[in-house]
This record gives structure tokens, C-alpha cells and sequence, in this order.
């Protein structure tokens, strides 16, 4: 079968991270990332394990910082090659039931006994064994060699990760609950107040919609680079949308603060980062209140030098976001059916034109797009 | 003899018209037949003895008031208060009139025995003066006497301590000024009068007022009934000044009003071209037009501003009255018309304009965006009596660079006006409604207008609400020359040249519109009939 395949090497590694630093999205040219004819993945002997033919499967910001050599070297013990990317997925089951994939490989699914605490306490999302088990090392399904990934013609998931998708909800909404998930996950865990939320690509707009869905009542202020991006922001519920210079303004003028020197004396009680780069980080840090939070949402680079300071002085937390739990995975189906979120699906691409997806993707701000999928549903393979 | 203002009607062989362009100037040919130009009148002859002139003043006052040195004792409190750095444009060379009718005062208090005497400069919601610019306007005689033992001083309408609250107008406006003014036996205020808007009550009650009496008068409606600013019979702003004006005298504050009016000399060289008719030009006048266009735009911006606010006027004194407010503002306002009057036959559809490198608002200082739309919609756009200069629904073209570009230590609430409100609305009223409480109670910014040098958080939306009445009035604005995305901003239409603006402005007043240009500075009020 057709799949995209991102090997162990290091050479063409090397020069992704070359080509994706003069264009996003060109490490896809060179990389280690190539379309492959591979076998199926075979099904784990353990229960509960079936096969999934992708209808969509979203690009998402931590696949393109793979692809573009970006991403961090945490990861290599987590990962295992060679891989197929892909775990935003909505796809058919043998049986023809439609599902979405809840990607995390847990203790579940790994048929690891005794489970884990997190795992135990409902929160899959911090398992401690997802190295472990019967399954390649692995954070997620996209990032296992057992399973495969959602950038093919099928994939293997444990029972335990599949949710059924609503007859409403079309293939465009099913592949967006997955990040939305991540966003209603980060948008449960703030602190009341008003919030910013720097970046507006994918997940900066679906917090947003999470936040309002949720019923946050407090002003939502957030960046925003492109004009699209700016008017989904407002759509989506944000009360003030400004371009990312004019935050630390913006918060000093909602919150009332002072100025000493650069820094505010106050600011905003959570501020979510979307973005995930040493500046976005500082510039959370800059506006968020003595004692408030700031949230990575976003995937932060591997290299991040950050003026801790004001994190002392302040006695404002840092902290990251990760995936979710099955009950935010849950509500996620509610927030894209509420505020009609298949709508972010900019693009499709044939898995063929991995390549043109995958620089679209890497620019899509730019490009007046959110979110780019592959679209599996034509592929010959598939319907034979 | 001066020759009066003057209305060209161009015609084929009318020579390109010169065009204020910011921190530069722009020569543009207009359509022949259906273009006219009003040109200000030439400078008055100034008062050939000030000094006497100003003396002569304070002993012969008008109105009920007596002479000044009859309203000064020994022990009394008097309070002088004095026009602040937004008058006149561009600041004048030394000695200002506000020096020479200051000292003219002091004198006489001095030989009254007079010895409590506190000076202070009436900028209301303006930043502070400088130490520079006090001295400037003042003299350094008087600011070395005065302002080391804290006796000359910027009025802090912040200052909930120093302001007292004097009643309330029939028509519900709360008046509140200055204590030490309102308690002082004789508040003598020192005005120059450079346009028919200022002077009168307005010294008083808005030079000396807070925010608490500003925003009765400051809001869209009454900016919007104010037609013009410049037409004291039919500006809404004017009567809720003389309404306070009532309420400061029935508390008892004894006010001795002296106004002073300058003439238009207002270039100096190498710039006096600026001043003339482009037909009579002589070929000096086209060498430094051209030496100093060129040589300016190869000059980094930061520089040319610096070029320009170092211009210093050459302005003179035309009249000085005192006395009682409304007589000496009376023939202040005639004096001003004397020098500045301009008869006008009818409207036009296009009303084109150049905006020139300072407004009131930013000597020594940036012009941003903001003010560019206070200049031109709600300074120019004001210069007229009866009515408007263009008719109703027609289109205003201004020629400005527009950057986008503030003073961060004179602006900072115009940062954020500018970004969060006007990204959000242009329209006077809802700004009003939704954003004006917010700023104006900004501690931030109250702050900085306390202790720096920052125009109060309130003061960008005052600026917007100038122009209320031209936002009203006309179709279209479009702006030459402007940079796209600050043009935007201000809810305007960009235009390469003037030709693309003309163009443009064809969607709303057709293919043949009649084209006035207002070829101010040097000011002029236009007398539409």
C-alpha cells in the first residue's frame, strides 16, 4: 500500500532542517519524509486491535517541525522508525463504521499491566509507558512504527482509540476534533480571568472556539498575523484581535496596568502560546499577570532561551498543555458541531502531492488557510 | 499696503500649484476651468511699538473692567495664566507675545507691591511644557524668577486637590478649574489668538478645566454642531465655553482677560516661497523651491523633522485688547478676521488641501496619523464661515505622508487608540460610547500626563472628534501620498497621486467636479457666501 514514510536518516535529516529554515515546509523536498510502497502494518496478536482506512488526515504543527528537522531530540527515544506520520484521522473500519483516531498510545493499548497512575487517574494524556509494552516506542499513532499513521491507505488502532464520528458531522469535522481536543484540554486548565492567546493558526482558533464553547466569560485577546487568520480569530469568539507587536498594548490597556521600563505591572491571568518560539514565550511571560500562567499549547522548539526573571519575580507559572483526556476528546466532538469547525479544512492534497501539502501546510497563514489535510477517500488502492 | 485673500480660478497657463506634503510639498497641476485656489491674505502690518502697545492695553481696558494696576494690592493672590505650546504654529522667534505681556503684567504688579504671583501654562488634558519650551514663551527673565520656587508651573488637571468644582451650567455642564486660579483675587489670562476658535471663555474654561468639564463640551455632539469651530455664532463649542464662562463669574472668579492676534508671517527663510503666489515666483523663489524639495526628500525622515520644527515664525503682533472676556474677545475676533478673512462664492465637490509638518499637537514632536486627520478634517475642513467649503457629500483629498509613526513619550494613548479603537471603528459616536471612559480613566496614562510629558489618555479621542463634523459632512476622504495600511486605519482611501485621487473621487461627485484647494498655511478664513 501507498504510505508516507519518514526514516532514520541522518544526512537528509540534516538538510530538511537546512531547506526548512530558507522555506517552511521544504524539508519535505529533501527529508527523510518520502512516499513509499509499503505492507499493511500488521495487527498487534493482543485484542481489541483493528484496521483503519484514513478518509482525512490533518497536517499538524509537530509533523511539520519533523519534517522540517526542527524538532526536538526529546523525542528520539519516544519515536520509532521508520514511521508513518498522520494522527489526526478520521477514517473507516472494516465494517464501514466512520471513526475518529484518539492517538495516544497508553498503557491500554500498549497491553501494559499494571497500568500506570495517569493512565489509572483518567489522564492518558501524561502516561508514563509510552515506551513500553508490546509496541514500538511511540508518543502517538504517527510516530510508531507498530502502528503505521494516518498518512497511508490504512493503519492499526487499538479499540480503545477509536471514538464513532456523528452521522452530522462531516469527514472535514471529524479530522479537526483531534486538535480541537488539545485546545478544550487547555482551555478547561486555565485560571478565571481574561486571557490571551498568542497565534492564530490552528490551535490558537480552535482555543478560542474551546473558550467559548466552555462558557469563558472573560475578555479573550489574541495575536493574529494574517487578515483570514484575524477574521476567524472574531469569528470564533476572540474579543480583541491584534497583530502580535501590539499585544504587550493591549493588554496594558484592558488590564489598567503600569509600565516600569518594558514590563507591565500587570496583565492578563492566563495567556495560552500557540506559537511555541523563544519569542512568543518571552512575550507571554511579558503580559501575563504577577502570579498567572502562561500555557504552551503550542509545540516549543528545542532551542528556547528564555529571560527567567520576571518568572521569578513574579511568581508567574510556565507550563505546558498536552493532548487531552477521552472527556475532552468528548467535548471536542461538541465544539466542532457547535461552531461548525470543518470549516478550518482549507486544502486537501492527494497523498501524491505530499510535497505541495506539506508547504502549503508550513505557510498556511500566509496562504489564507488553517488547516491542510491528505485526503485518502480517491485513492485507488483504497476502493479496490 | 498688504493685499487682501484672493480666489484664482485656474485656467491653462496657471503655473502647478504648490501642496504642503508633511516634512516636503508636492507641485500638482489641477483640471483648468473648473479648479480655484483661495490663497490667504498677505501678513498685516504688525504694531509698530508692542511693548507700548500691550501697556496701553492693560491701562485702558475694555468693557467694565478697570485698569490693571487698580485691580493689584499688596498681599492679594494673583494667578497669571498663559496659552501653552500648542500656540501659536509654528512657535514664534523670540521675544514670544506671551513674554512681552507677561513682563508688561509683572511690572505692574511689582510696583503694586504684588508678591504673591503664580504662573501657570493653561494646557488642559496637553502634555507639559519643557523646560525649553516654558523658557521659550515665557522669557528666561520671568522662568528664572518664578518656576525655581515652584511659582511657574504646567497646570495638572489630574491633581483632584488642585482643581475645584464651580457649579454647573443651566444646561447641566459641570465646570471645575484650577483652585489656585478660581481662589486667586485676579486671574489674568495671556492669550494669542491664532484662529478664531481660540481666546474668549475658552482660555478659561478649557485651558485651566479638567476632565470632569472637558467632556461636556469635547464629544461628538457638540463637535458635530459646531459649524464651524471658527464661527463663533454657530459653534456649539463656543456656547458651552460661554456658558462655563457664566458659572466661573457668578463663583466670583475675577477674571482680566488680554488677547493678543499675530499676523500670518509664519515662514521664514529660506522658506518665505511658502508665502507667495506660485505665479509670482521669481526665480530665486523656484531655486529653493527646487534646491529644498530635493535636498529634503534625500534626507533621512528623523532629520527633516528635526529641519522643520526647528522653524521658528516670524509672526507679529496685530492687536492686543484686555479686560473684560467677552469685549476684548470681541475684537480679537475682529482682528482675526482682518488679517485672515476670505471671501468665497458658493461650494465646491472636491475640496483638495495640503497639510503641512505640525499641527497644535505635535510641536516638537511627530505628526501621526491621528493628528493628520485632526488637521485636515478637523482644522482645515473648520476654516470657513456659513458654510463648508465643500458641499455636502463631496470629497476632501488631503496631501500627507501618514506615516505610521507616534511619539512614543508625547502619544502613548494614541498608540493604542490608534491600534485597538480605530481597528475596531472609526465612527465617532461609537468610539465615543464604548472607548472614551476607559482611557480617560487609564491610571497608565494618567500618569504619564502627570509626570511626563504624554497627552492625556482622552486627548486621541478628542482628535477624533474634531474631525466629527467633516466625518459627517463629506462622501469621500482620500489621502495623496499616504502610506496604504495608516490610511486604511483611519477609515480613508490611499492615493499614489493626485491624479489617481481625482480619479477616485469621480465615483462620488462625477467626471467634471469643481475643485477648490485650500492653499493654507499660511491660515485663511473662508466667508462661503
Amino acid at each position: 500500500m501507498k504510505a508516507l514514510v519518514f526514516e532514520r536518516k541522518v544526512a537528509r535529516y540534516a538538510a530538511a532542517a537546512v531547506a526548512g529554515r530558507v522555506r517552511p515546509g521544504k524539508g519535505a523536498a529533501v527529508g527523510p519524509l518520502a512516499l513509499r510502497d509499503v505492507d499493511e502494518p500488521e495487527l498487534p496478536s493482543t485484542t481489541g486491535w483493528v484496521r483503519v482506512r484514513p478518509r482525512l488526515a490533518g497536517i499538524c504543527g509537530s509533523d511539520l517541525a519533523t519534517i522540517d528537522g526542527h524538532s526536538s531530540r526529546y523525542f528520539g527515544p519516544i519515536v520509532s522508525f521508520p514511521f508513518t506520520p498522520g494522527h489526526e484521522v478520521v477514517g473507516d473500519l472494516d465494517d464501514g463504521i466512520r471513526v475518529v483516531l484518539i492517538p495516544i498510545l497508553t498503557c491500554a493499548v500498549r497491553g501494559v499491566d499494571p497500568m500506570c497512575a495517569w493512565c489509572l487517574a483518567g489522564q492518558p494524556n501524561r502516561c508514563e509507558r509510552i515506551a513500553f509494552g508490546h509496541l514500538e516506542p511511540g508518543l502517538q499513532t504517527g510516530f510508531c512504527e507498530t502502528t503505521g499513521g494516518g498518512w497511508s491507505i490504512a493503519f492499526v488502532a487499538h479499540e480503545s482509540q477509536l471514538v464513532a464520528v456523528p452521522d452530522e458531522l462531516s469527514d472535514e469535522d471529524a479530522v479537526i476534533v483531534e486538535p480541537t481536543a488539545c485546545a478544550v484540554h487547555a482551555a478547561r486548565s486555565l485560571l478565571p480571568g481574561d486571557i490571551a492567546i498568542i497565534g492564530a493558526g490552528t490551535l490558537g482558533l480552535l482555543t478560542i472556539a474551546a473558550l467559548r464553547h466552555l462558557g469563558a466569560d472573560h475578555t479573550i485577546v489574541a495575536t493574529a498575523k494574517h487578515p483570514q487568520q484575524q477574521r476567524l480569530a472574531r469569528d470564533l469568539g476572540a474579543d480583541r484581535v491584534v497583530a502580535a507587536g501590539e499585544l504587550p498594548r493591549a493588554i496594558r490597556s484592558l488590564t489598567g496596568a503600569m509600565v516600569i521600563g518594558d514590563q507591565l505591572t500587570g496583565g492578563v491571568s492566563s495567556v495560552v502560546d500557540c506559537v511555541g518560539s523563544a519569542d512568543s514565550i518571552g512575550q507571554a511571560l511579558s503580559v501575563v499577570a504577577p502570579g498567572g500562567e502562561v500555557v504552551l499549547v503550542g509545540m516549543p522548539g528545542p532551542s528556547t532561551a528564555l529571560d527567567l526573571t520576571g518568572l521569578w519575580h513574579r511568581e508567574t507559572s510556565l507550563r505546558g498543555s498536552y493532548a487531552y483526556t477521552r472527556d475532552d476528546f468528548m467535548r471536542a466532538i461538541d465544539v466542532v458541531r457547535d461552531q461548525q469547525l470543518g470549516r478550518l479544512v482549507s486544502a486537501t492534497y492527494p497523498l501524491a502531492r505530499y510535497r505541495d501539502a506539506i508547504e502549503h501546510a508550513a505557510n498556511a497563514g500566509g496562504r489564507g488557510a488553517v488547516k491542510i489535510a491528505f485526503d485518502l477517500r480517491n485513492e485507488k488502492e483504497r476502493n479496490r | 499696503m498688504p493685499r487682501p485673500g484672493f480666489v484664482l480660478d485656474v485656467d491653462r497657463s496657471t503655473p502647478p500649484l504648490l501642496f504642503w506634503h508633511g516634512e516636503g510639498f508636492r507641485l500638482e497641476k489641477l483640471p483648468p476651468e473648473r479648479t480655484r485656489v483661495i490663497y490667504p491674505p498677505e501678513p498685516l502690518d504688525p504694531m509698530k511699538d508692542p511693548q507700548a502697545a500691550i501697556r496701553r492695553a492693560l491701562l485702558n481696558p475694555l468693557g467694565d473692567s478697570k485698569p490693571l494696576p487698580e485691580l493689584l494690592f499688596p498681599d492679594m493672590k494673583l494667578t497669571i495664566a498663559f496659552d501653552d505650546v500648542s500656540l501659536p504654529l509654528p512657535p514664534m522667534r523670540r521675544p514670544d507675545v506671551r513674554q512681552r505681556v507677561i513682563e508688561a503684567v509683572l511690572d505692574m504688579a511689582a510696583e503694586a507691591g504684588v508678591d504673591d504671583v503664580h504662573l501657570i501654562a493653561a494646557l488642559a488634558l496637553h502634555r507639559r511644557m519643557t523646560e525649553a519650551e516654558l523658557r521659550h514663551a515665557v522669557g528666561d527673565r520671568v522662568y528664572d524668577a518664578f518656576a525655581p520656587s515652584g511659582r511657574l508651573y504646567n497646570l495638572d488637571a489630574e491633581d483632584t486637590d488642585a482643581m475645584a468644582y464651580l457649579g454647573t451650567t443651566e444646561s447641566g455642564e459641570e465646570v471645575e478649574i484650577n483652585r489656585r486660579a478660581a481662589e486667586s483675587d485676579l486671574l489674568v489670562y495671556v492669550n494669542i489668538n491664532l484662529v478664531a476658535m481660540d481666546g474668549g471663555w475658552k482660555s478659561t474654561a478649557t485651558g485651566l478645566a479638567s476632565y470632569r468639564s472637558l467632556r461636556h463640551h469635547h464629544n461628538v455632539h457638540t463637535l458635530q454642531q459646531s459649524r464651524s469651530l471658527m464661527d463663533h455664532h454657530r459653534s456649539e463649542l463656543h456656547s458651552s465655553n460661554w456658558r462655563m464662562g457664566k458659572v466661573i463669574t457668578d463663583a466670583g472668579v475675577k477674571i482680566f482677560q488680554i488677547e493678543t492676534t499675530l499676523n500670518t508671517d509664519t515662514f521664514p527663510s529660506p522658506f518665505e516661497f511658502l508665502m507667495k503666489r506660485e505665479w509670482e515666483w521669481t526665480a530665486r523663489d523656484r531655486a529653493l523651491f527646487i534646491g529644498s524639495s530635493k535636498s529634503l526628500a534625500r534626507t533621512p525622515s528623523r532629520i527633516t523633522r528635526q529641519i522643520f520644527q526647528s522653524i521658528k515664525a516670524p509672526h507679529q503682533m496685530t492687536s492686543v485688547q484686555a479686560g473684560e472676556v467677552g469685549p476684548v474677545h470681541e475684537e480679537t475676533i475682529r482682528n482675526v478676521h482682518r488679517q485672515q478673512l476670505v471671501e468665497v462664492d458658493g461650494q465646491t465637490d472636491i475640496l483638495a488641501m495640503g497639510l503641512p509638518y505640525i499641527c497644535p499637537y505635535n510641536v516638537n514632536s511627530i505628526m501621526n496619523p491621528i493628528l493628520v486627520m485632526c488637521l485636515g478634517l478637523g482644522y482645515f475642513f473648520n476654516l470657513y464661515r456659513n458654510k463648508p467649503l465643500v458641499r455636502e457629500g463631496g470629497v476632501l483629498i488631503m496631501s500627507h505622508p501618514t506615516p505610521w509613526e507616534f511619539h512614543p513619550v508625547h502619544h502613548p494613548s494614541y498608540i493604542d487608540f490608534f491600534e485597538q479603537v480605530l481597528s475596531e471603528t472609526t465612527d465617532p459616536l461609537r468610539i465615543e460610547a464604548e472607548f472614551e471612559k476607559g482611557f480617560a480613566e487609564d491610571e497608565w496614562y494618567r500618569h504619564l500626563y502627570r509626570t511626563s510629558y504624554a497627552y492625556h489618555g482622552v486627548h486621541p479621542f478628542y482628535m477624533w472628534y474634531w474631525g466629527a463634523h467633516a466625518l459627517q459632512h463629506v462622501g469621500r476622504v482620500i489621502i495623496v501620498g499616504g502610506e496604504p495600511r495608516s490610511v486604511r486605519r483611519l477609515g480613508f482611501m490611499p492615493a499614489s497621486t493626485m491624479n489617481d485621487a481625482l480619479e477616485m473621487a469621480s465615483d462620488v461627485v462625477g467626471r467634471t467636479p469643481t475643485i477648490t484647494h485650500l492653499h493654507v498655511p499660511p491660515l485663511l478664513l473662508a466667508d462661503v457666501k
